[in-house]
């Protein structure tokens, strides 16, 4: 349970972690909070020859209102987010995850870039970038490129991020006013990896009538899943006026959800469609974002 | 395989060791630094006995490099009590409602309780529950610790009255 040696640099700003990334190329791995990294350095599951630690960047952290969008810089911590005044007022459901990402303790140290590029299946942070219609921002020596969170992620663990690339940044755009942000998942126990979990968000207008809808799931496929014709079949209609289970049988539609010692695809597909409903009911019943 | 010196401040003591980049900050503390109060269980985060206060916040100690803790401050259960031996408020509630059996996971329990009363915003009972599930006592102690966690909570109350 002790990881196998490596070596460790400290970068000191954003250039200079880029630079170190490319001169150690693949080996090297970003150190963020560590929070999954550590444990899978302890249980050997990773052996980088060299980790970048990008702790002490001041710049890569905290929050910022640009324009249509919130931009979270890669270093922020989950606990920082989840107190964040700009979160809860643009993005509610990314706050609302978080209360679900691991515990208090880990969520002191862990960070959002951390999160988002670990691509671990069941983790809330994925699918609400996913849900939410958030972009990726990738530093390199060679520049800066911006990925939209539902083009990033190829398969279980697996990312658009290359050699030499970091997480700069997550931006998340404005929703309209009135748009509701729920967020729950299914686990064993509080902390443990969700079994299923959705995240939904409805832009309700002041008819009523909803007018765009953005819905991820985790926990239900090797990526964030986009529970597509949910989403389309969700536009234009009264949201007081939903058939729920029907919503929430197609957005199971959309999911590829697996076997394992914790459950089935069969018990995956059917808790997830009653939280889908319970989910959706939830964000319906809410006051929307101001 | 890289080799760092670093100086952290560790219950008020200034501590400059060598360590080798792989070595955890729980490692650290109990075997560099002879501070054994800090147990280590799962080795991977799960268990939340080696829960130390870095920087004023709980963090697992497991979960950190030591090289990480360069230049903080770090906070230990040895440095939980007064000089003089006197409990401190955790402690003593924890000693009131029996809320350890084999002790070890208490340093954990001890060290996010501690980072919370002292956050200086009374939290509440709810926050101080959800906190705790990330420990674990396989004496299933936990009715003893959530009773001491009520009296924390009420103490607040009181204080704020």
């Amino acid at each position: 349970m002790k990881p196998a040696a490596f070596d460790y640099v400290v970068a000191t700003s954003t250039d200079d972690a880029v630079s170190r990334l490319a001169e150690f190329g693949e080996d090297a791995r970003v150190i963020a909070g560590g929070q999954s990294l550590v444990p899978m350095l302890a249980l050997r599951l990773a052996r980088p020859s060299v980790l970048v630690d990008i702790n002490r960047i001041a710049e890569l952290a905290g929050t910022k209102a640009e324009g249509s969008s919130l931009r979270i810089g890669a270093m922020t911590r989950q606990n920082t987010i989840m107190q964040d005044a700009l979160v809860g007022k643009h993005a509610p459901a990314l706050a609302a995850a978080t209360r679900l990402v691991g515990h208090h303790q880990t969520r002191n140290r862990g960070t959002i870039g951390g999160s988002i590029a670990l691509g671990e299946p069941a983790s809330e942070y994925p699918a609400t970038a996913v849900a939410l219609g958030a972009q990726i921002e990738l530093r390199s020596k060679g520049g800066t490129r911006t990925i939209p969170a539902r083009d990033f992620y190829e398969a279980a663990y697996t990312t658009a991020i290359k050699t030499g690339e970091m997480i700069h940044a997550v931006h998340f755009p404005h929703w309209p006013q009135g748009t509701a942000m729920a967020v729950d998942e299914i686990a064993r126990r509080p902390g443990d990896f969700a079994l299923t979990g959705i995240v939904v968000a409805l832009a309700i207008d002041a008819g009523g009538k909803i007018t765009r809808a953005g819905i991820g799931w985790f926990g239900m496929a090797q990526t964030p899943c986009v529970a597509v014709q949910a989403e389309k079949a969700l536009v234009g209609q009264s949201a007081a006026k939903l058939d729920i289970p029907a919503i929430a049988a197609l957005a199971v539609a959309d999911t590829e959800p697996w076997d394992d010692i914790h459950a089935t695809v069969a018990y995956r597909r059917i808790v997830g469609g009653r939280l889908a409903a319970r989910v959706i009911k939830k964000a319906v019943a809410m006051k929307g974002i101001a | 395989m890289s080799d760092h010196n670093i100086e952290s401040r560790i219950n008020g003591a200034v501590y400059k060791k060598t360590v080798p980049a792989r070595r955890t900050l729980a490692d650290f503390l109990r075997q560099d630094c002879n501070l054994t109060g800090t147990h280590i269980g799962c080795e991977h985060g799960v268990c939340g006995a080696c829960t130390v206060i870095v920087d004023g916040v709980a963090v697992r100690s497991c979960l950190m490099l030591a090289v990480q803790a360069d230049g903080a401050d770090v906070r230990t259960v040895e440095g939980v009590a007064s000089q003089d031996g006197t409990l401190h408020r955790v402690q003593q509630v924890l000693h009131e409602e029996h809320g350890l059996q084999c002790g070890f996971c208490t340093p954990g329990f001890v060290m996010t309780l501690v980072s919370l009363v002292e956050r200086g915003d009374n939290v509440s009972e709810e926050e101080m529950k959800a906190a705790l599930s990330g420990h674990i006592c396989r004496c299933t102690g936990y009715q003893g610790i959530l009773r001491a966690v009520k009296k924390l909570a009420t103490q607040n109350t009181t204080a704020k009255a």
